[in-house]
């Protein structure tokens, strides 16, 4: 990331304070946000409604002042609503709701809805003959409930080729996934990829591969020490 | 019930190109011609029923319109959170249409039994719940539901009146003073049967929420302010309807319905469970008379 960049982030999460117990996931998923929103996907503030626009889906509500961020430096929120965060009255809390911020996708918190949604959407953009692209991104810790492993399995035996997954691994999951998290996916047919969470090329290459006839599972690793 | 729920929807596939089928390998057998036709709207996920509701609630941001179906069970308590969260906090609609009931197989033991189905929608805002008692009454129910945008809960039944009445709103069937009989759904044969002889005013509910608070408060003005609510799950699942509705009118109320206080580990046949449960038409006759 340009260090511009990463400043004014860091600049935008730091007016979002009370929260510190997520800073780590937050942290964990800002690379991957920024490269989603600044060079994958379809979607501007002026199109939150079009029915072709890419989807992005935060599974992982958990710790969203990254996602705050991006929205705000992507001109999606305005960046004086970041200080009214958890406040009463703010569309702004500690895990998103898409009623109450244009352009975001789906309110998110409790662990494990978004990849079931994600199946969901990318089936209805088929059935409609919709061009949108549908993202979810999940965290490796987030992957122990069991409803992500009824939409893994189903996503690959349905060929959903306009689904994403992204996971974000920083080894918060509490027994780890031996084998390696790719495995859980290719076994079901997921064409796959591991590479660095914060190599914004090796991410943006990983995003925008080809995957015909199969959905994409994206395992962004962060390494631990970074965010201590 | 069933047939009727495959026929309509299997029709409006062919003309509403919003409308969507999701089932967890449940009846999905039923819809093999449906999916031949309409394989990007017609899909089975397997037994997989948090995914069911979850690839609901996603059609439904796309706007699609998805039918969702399955045992009771496996439809509202196993996914309950995924109604909770895929359909009600994503603010989007789907009608549900389970089958099996409270304990239409009682011979399958208390794995599938759902008694509780009602009354836990009930702690969710914005659902409808249709309770139809005959198969005539299943298909405008669920035109309307496929119409709309909303949450919609059908409850099919292998338990069913002679007849069809109208549905909608309560429909008074007998009016009389010393009393009101709310029957819901399938109940209705057994409530007529044994108030035949009795003084009492007998409502009919195919729709029981939203509750019709105007059509109880208008019985319950033509009579005695006292209540009985039959319904074919929990007992008292209806019952702050019926204090919402007479909030200001001191009245009396007394619930019967699917007990509360055990679960009863028997197999047999449903009439032997409504015996159970104070059901059955002595049960009912027994309660009402004391009541009174």
């Amino acid at each position: 990331m340009l260090a511009s960049m990463r400043n004014e982030l860091a600049g935008l999460i730091e007016r979002m304070t009370g929260d510190e117990k997520h800073d780590w996931a937050a942290g964990s998923t800002i690379d991957v946000l920024w490269v989603l929103y600044d060079r994958v996907l379809n979607v501007t503030p002026d199109t939150v409604d079009d029915p072709d626009r890419d989807r992005f889906l935060l599974s992982k509500g958990h710790g969203p002042m990254s996602y705050y961020a991006v929205l705000a430096a992507k001109g999606f929120l305005d960046h004086d609503l970041l200080d009214t965060w958890t406040s009463f009255g703010s569309p702004l809390g500690q895990h998103p709701d898409r009623v109450l911020v244009p352009g975001v996708e789906i309110g998110s918190g409790s662990l494990g809805h978004g990849l079931g949604l994600g199946v969901g959407t990318a089936l209805g953009l088929r059935a409609r003959r919709r061009r949108g692209r549908v993202f979810v991104l999940v965290g490796d810790g987030e992957l122990d409930e069991g409803s992500n492993h009824e939409a893994i399995a189903i996503a690959g035996r349905l060929g959903l080729d306009r689904l994403t997954t992204v996971v974000v691994d920083n080894s918060s999951a509490s027994h780890g996934w031996p084998g390696g998290i790719a495995r859980r996916f290719d076994v079901e047919g997921w064409h796959t990829a591991t590479v660095d969470g914060r190599d914004h090329d090796a991410l943006h290459r990983a995003f925008t591969a080809a995957h015909p006839g199969r959905p994409s599972a994206v395992v962004a690793t962060i390494e631990p020490e970074e965010y201590t | 019930m069933r047939d009727v729920f495959v026929h309509t929807v299997t029709d409006a596939l062919d003309t509403d190109p919003r409308l969507a089928v999701v089932t967890a390998d449940i009846s999905s057998a039923a819809f093999d011609d449906a999916r031949a036709r309409h394989p990007d709207r017609v899909v089975n996920l397997g037994i997989r029923e948090q995914a069911m509701i979850g690839v609901a609630g996603g059609l439904a941001l796309t706007g699609l319109r998805p039918v969702v179906h399955s045992y009771a069970p496996f439809l509202v308590e196993r996914p309950f959170e995924q109604l909770k969260l895929d359909l009600g906090h994503q603010d989007v609609g789907a009608v549900l249409v389970s089958i099996g009931g409270s304990y239409d197989a009682p011979a399958s033991g208390r794995t599938h039994q759902s008694p509780a189905d009602v009354a836990l929608l009930d702690t969710l805002p914005g659902w409808t719940v249709h309770v139809p008692g005959h198969p005539d009454e299943v298909e405008p129910l669920l035109r309307d539901a496929i119409a709309g945008t909303g949450r919609v809960y059908l409850r099919l039944s292998t338990r069913e009146n002679t007849t069809a009445h109208p549905i909608g709103r309560f429909s008074p069937l007998r009016q009389g003073s010393r009393g009101v009989v709310l029957a819901v759904g399938p109940t209705l044969d057994t409530v007529l049967d044994v108030t035949s002889t009795l003084d009492v005013t007998v409502l009919y509910a195919s729709t029981i929420r939203p509750f019709d608070h105007a059509g109880l408060l208008a019985a319950v003005a033509g009579s005695r302010p006292n209540v009985v609510l039959v319904e074919p799950y929990l007992a008292g699942t209806s019952a702050h309807g019926v204090g919402e509705a007479l909030a200001d009118v001191p009245h009396r109320v007394r619930s019967l319905g699917v007990r509360r206080d055990v679960e009863v580990r028997a197999y047999g046949t449903p009439p032997e469970h409504d015996v159970v449960h104070g059901l059955d038409a002595d049960g009912i006759a027994a309660s009402i008379r004391a009541f009174l």
